[in-house]
């Protein structure tokens, strides 16, 4: 610990280019003479993920599964993370990248309230995300993509907000939902036949879960429900008051509720 | 007129001293306390936005007095090192001793060899978790501007009126006192350094806690509003 030395201002990813570059994430994936040595290399990746706009916030939802080929690398991997109290990001893509991006981001924006005192505008915590995705572009390049969803409720013009992002860092607001990974595609599908402006928060979770539902029909890397080991997908809401995650219980319950209408179809 | 040649040691690190005393006694002080949820923080701060209590990491608060460009940049290099460890170890291994011990280091190293002395007086405080063997026990730390650390246990004094303010906590403390009592403890206490008189208006008042029960990050700022309600206007 020194003082009035190194680096002075308030960026936890910067600090860490300058103080401590051997910690620094989003290094550069391995080529030897110009040629990458990931894109041979078999890594989990996440599949499908969604954010949503509703009435009082937004939700993001994602299933538990990660895929490495055909393989299952992990049946309850967990993908989408509350980034701050009132902020949540949705990843998928090359998992290792993609979750450290996650946790990242979260000391990124804690370091940003401690040092300065007060939060980042949630328009200012997206710009930060897409610079992230930005720095991270020559990995991506290589094969280690990170395609995150970030959304949350900004206290400023009291709205739940969406962006979706591009490889390149490019960062686009939506005005109603986005899905991303494998089985975003079917998700998307969904949500558009579902969703409505104004959505109340119940009626949201149980869009958001149909619509993982539909993803994981469709796309053999998506997991939906796995009933017998009891793994449900993790859907978050956030509104003025905050994060909540929807128990597993109440998504089970809700599951058992969409089954039995399509039951009677 | 010329330059002495040659000041003695003792000379040269008493005039630091002296000087570094006098810096911080012209400040207001601060009282940290543990309460029956946790550690309560407490200032005389007549300023709403320059604050003298910050938060450093999940379980860890600081608080400085003296001369406030010093001890802000102390409060920021401790939220430097507290993120650069739990980001690079485990957010668990982010201790206060250590920090406390890092604090030590770097005020008594600017202590002998610059020329002017830091003047601040700071405390580490962190919060104990039942969850977590091992670290279950609260910890207060203080830093004095020569680098000398001592730790703490049930409050602890810094500032400029620290000794007077000292003997009211020693005479009035109490083990696990609920948060309101604990906060009118510390009220009187820092209207101690002005005889009692004035009593200290609300809005002058700068109030954080290291709350147990929260999950995740325990620190909290109290409101304006908050401290109405639960302290006598």
């Amino acid at each position: 610990m020194r003082l009035r030395e190194g680096y002075q201002g308030s960026s936890f990813t910067e600090l860490l280019e300058t103080s401590s570059p051997g910690l620094r994430p989003f290094a550069s994936a391995p080529s030897q003479g110009g040629v990458p040595l990931v894109g041979s290399l078999s890594v989990p990746h996440g599949t499908t993920v969604l954010g949503l706009r509703i009435e009082a916030g937004v939700i993001v939802a994602g299933d538990r599964l990660a895929t490495e080929g055909y393989r299952v690398a992990s049946r309850d991997i967990q993908k989408v993370f509350a980034t701050d109290g009132h902020s949540l990001m949705a990843i998928a893509g090359a998992a290792g990248p993609a979750i450290e991006m996650a946790k990242i981001m979260r000391v990124e924006l804690e370091h940003y309230e401690k040092i300065e005192g007060e939060a980042l505008e949630l328009e200012g915590k997206a710009n930060k995300l897409s610079q992230m995705i930005r720095q991270n572009l020559p990995a991506a390049m290589q094969g280690l993509v990170v395609v995150p969803i970030f959304a949350g409720y900004d206290k400023r013009r009291m709205v739940g907000r969406v962006w979706k992002f591009d490889v390149t860092g490019g960062r686009y607001e939506e005005a109603e939902f986005e899905t991303t990974g494998s089985g975003g595609l079917y998700a998307k599908e969904s949500l558009k036949k579902s969703w409505r402006p104004d959505l109340p928060r119940e009626a949201g979770v149980r869009i958001a879960l149909q619509a993982l539902l539909d993803a994981a029909d469709e796309d053999r890397g998506t997991g939906g429900v796995d009933v017998v080991r009891g793994i449900y997908p993790n859907i978050f809401v956030c509104e003025a008051a905050g994060i909540d995650e929807i128990p597993a219980e109440r998504v089970a319950e809700l599951h058992r509720e969409l089954l039995a209408a399509r039951a009677r179809r | 007129m010329s330059l002495p040649f040659y000041v003695s040691p003792e000379q040269l690190m008493q005039d630091k001293a002296e000087y570094a005393r006098k810096g911080i006694g012209r400040g207001k002080s601060i009282v940290v306390v543990e309460y029956e949820n946790g550690i309560l923080l407490m200032a005389e701060n007549p300023s709403a936005s320059l604050s003298k209590i910050g938060e450093i990491y999940d379980r860890i608060a600081f608080a400085g007095v003296g001369k406030f460009s010093e001890f802000d940049q102390l409060r920021k290099i401790g939220v430097r090192y507290a993120d650069v460890k739990g980001y690079s170890y485990s957010r668990d291994d982010v201790r206060a001793k250590a920090l406390a011990n890092a604090y030590s280091q770097a005020i008594g190293d600017a202590f002998t060899r610059e020329l002017k002395p830091l003047e601040v007086e700071i405390v580490v405080a962190e919060v104990g978790d039942p969850r977590l063997a091992g670290h279950e026990r609260n910890a207060i730390y203080r830093v004095q501007f020569d680098g000398s650390i001592t730790d703490h246990q049930g409050w602890c004094v810094i500032g400029g009126s620290a000794d007077s303010l000292a003997a009211h906590l020693q005479a009035h403390y109490r083990a696990d006192l609920p948060l309101g009592d604990c906060m009118n403890l510390g009220r009187q206490a820092l209207q101690r350094a002005t005889n009692g008189e004035p009593r200290i208006p609300i809005q002058n008042l700068e109030v954080c806690v290291l709350e147990r029960p929260r999950p995740g990050r325990k620190f909290r700022r109290l409101s304006a509003d908050e401290l109405g309600g639960i302290l006598d206007a």
